[in-house]
């Protein structure tokens, strides 16, 4: 099913997957325990398109953010970042408003795996920055660099690498059902 | 040495043990989506160009039905017309279903060792029934309908032990909040969370539902509680096939273990807006109300409404206030019929309407506006969760939000 508006394909959202080896953009700066319903309120959950679920990202807590966010920027965060409700249209919606990367003290569980698998790098990472600093964030040495301090995470599990580098779940498991793995 | 969860992880990946912090992939039982989380879900699915594993899949729907506008009609419909396209037996229409979580447990997918996963994150309810069970998202739900299998990583297992005498008008949802006001939000975070003590043995079914319900507002995986007597008699005429109950071993390890008295447990309300931020229901008398819900997948259950209808029996409801009481399932609804407590409610002047999630997540049938305070028996009390990003959520037991909807402000159903 194509997108009306953005003329993508829902689910290519998975397969700029592949993790740059860096990236450079402008933070947004969020404190503890932000959670689904902030990022994108319920009465947005009637549709599964990025760029309209992004139109409506941190509307009550943060109005203006979809109209000044700019592509490419990053949220940084404190801890239990993307906590509450389950749903995938909060990843989709910060996909959608052009977020190139979270990175945040840590992550509720929900939302990490979601991110993963539809292709918006997550970062566990206590990082001090301000809005509108510039961050850095090199994936290959695990380093995130902002306001000349470096800050190293730790790489993720080979499985979790491996499916993000496969182009997320989706792809992962297209290729599981191309082998013809038998499903019990 | 393992846990009930790495004891339910390892038999599901076919592997003899599991440690915490194993990244495993698992045969799932059951994957549950609702017609929020379902839409997207279908969408990834097409890409597969397979069929689903219609015996394993359930579609509830439930946040936006019966339908709140155009667009959750459509999204409904979807699911519908996937049920059909798929044949797919276990889908639960409007009338004949109810709050997704609550659905699961009574129409007997829930039991003992099972590993079930739902695209909401409240599927950690079953718990409560020795099952390990966690929210996933859409994607994911769209790869385990397909494949029947998902990745985990092995959680590491806190024990919370709660012992004592339980003071009145406590319930399972006093515990819960007391134990999230003491951990916090992310107090178990990527842990799966063990209860035990006299205490929860004690308590009902439904209580135990309403503990297991919350532990994902502690950050936890899963929330559970090893199954007894009260399970297996609830499950017995109601389970789908067979089921082998997991308990923990004697020397299980576990990351942590918190030890509460149950009389230190008093009727708890979380204040705006996070389900940490705990309070003594009587210490938050001064806090006048504009609505009092009692519903939800944590507290829509018989047992919940006829607390709430004893308190409120022979009763009005304050004039400066709404009451609304939402049962959680048909099965709930026509049983609270018969047993007189819709009677009791209408009579005190509450609104009651058949099953949705609607109000608790400020879809539709009870959206708070600008500045309006809200008491709820429900689970999230987020920055605009039931409406207006200025409006406010109280959380409590059903006694409290009985009992304040009488008199107009937070109240401890003990000061009646």
């Amino acid at each position: 099913m194509n997108c009306d508006r953005c003329k993508k394909k829902f689910t290519d959202i998975g397969k700029k997957m592949k993790i740059q080896k860096k990236i450079r953009g402008r933070v947004w700066k969020f404190g503890d325990d932000v959670d689904t319903d902030q990022i994108i309120p319920a009465q947005y959950l009637v549709t599964g398109d990025p760029k309209e679920l992004g139109e409506h990202a941190f509307e009550n807590v943060r109005p203006g953010f979809a109209r000044k966010v700019k592509e490419g920027d990053v949220i940084v965060a404190g801890k239990n970042f993307g906590c509450g409700s389950s749903r995938e249209h909060a990843p989709r919606a910060l996909i959608g408003a052009g977020i190139s990367c979270v990175i945040a003290k840590s992550f509720a569980r929900i939302f990490y795996r979601n991110s993963i698998n539809i292709g918006l790098p997550v970062v566990e990472c206590d990082v001090e920055a301000e809005d509108g600093d510039e961050v850095e964030v090199d994936f290959e040495k695990g380093i995130v660099e902002v306001n000349g301090k470096r800050y190293s995470f730790p790489s993720l599990p080979s499985f979790l690498l491996n499916l993000i580098n496969s182009g997320g779940l989706v792809s992962y498991v297209k290729s599981k059902l191309s082998k013809l793995e038998k499903r019990c | 040495m393992p846990t009930i969860s790495e004891k339910i992880l390892a038999e599901k990946s076919g592997k003899k043990r599991v440690e915490p912090g194993e990244i495993i992939e698992a045969r799932v039982d059951y994957v549950m989506l609702n017609d929020v989380t379902g839409l997207p879900a279908f969408e990834v699915f097409k890409e597969f160009q397979t069929e689903p594993l219609t015996d394993r899949v359930v579609l509830i729907p439930d946040h936006y039905v019966p339908n709140k506008d155009i667009a959750s009609a459509e999204q409904a419909k979807a699911m519908r017309e996937f049920a059909r396209k798929y044949k797919i037996k276990n889908y639960f229409e409007v009338g004949r279903g109810g709050v997704c979580h609550q659905l699961m447990i009574e129409e007997g997918f829930v039991a003992p060792g099972r590993l079930i996963v739902g695209a909401d994150s409240h599927t950690c309810s079953y718990g409560a029934l020795g099952s390990f069970a966690t929210g996933i998202g859409s994607t994911e739900a769209a790869a385990v309908m397909a494949t029947g299998k998902l990745w985990f990583k092995v959680p590491e297992t806190q024990k919370f032990i709660v012992d004592g005498k339980l003071n009145r008008y406590v319930m399972g949802k006093d515990i819960i909040l007391h134990i999230i006001g003491d951990i916090g939000v992310s107090g178990s975070l990527y842990k799966a969370m063990e209860f035990y003590g006299s205490v929860i043995s004690k308590l009902s079914l439904s209580d135990r539902i309403t503990i297991s319900n919350m532990a994902i507002e502690a950050g936890g995986k899963a929330g559970i509680i090893p199954p007894d007597k009260k399970v297996f008699d609830y499950l017995n005429g109601r389970v789908r096939g067979d089921y082998r109950e997991v308990y923990s071993d004697p020397d299980a390890v576990y990351s942590e273990k918190f030890e509460y008295n149950a009389e230190e447990i008093v009727p708890t309300v979380a204040m705006p807006s996070l389900p940490e931020n705990t309070a003594p229901a009587s210490e938050l008398g001064g806090i006048e109300i504009d609505q009092a819900y009692l519903g939800s997948c944590t507290n829509g259950r018989i047992e919940d409404l006829r607390i709430a209808a004893e308190i409120l029996k022979g009763k009005k409801i304050h004039e400066d206030v709404r009451m609304i009481v939402v049962p959680a399932s048909k099965r709930i609804f026509e049983q609270a019929v018969e047993e007189g407590l819709i009677k009791i409610f209408m009579d005190a002047d509450a609104y009651v309407s058949g099953p949705t999630c609607g109000a608790c997540l400020g879809g539709y049938m009870g959206v708070l506006a600008k500045g309006e305070v809200c008491i709820s028996s429900t689970n999230r009390n987020f920055i605009g969760r039931m409406g207006h990003k200025d409006s406010r959520v109280y959380l409590a037991n059903p006694a409290v939000v009985a009992a304040s909807a009488i008199t107009g402000r937070i109240t401890d159903p003990n000061e009646l």
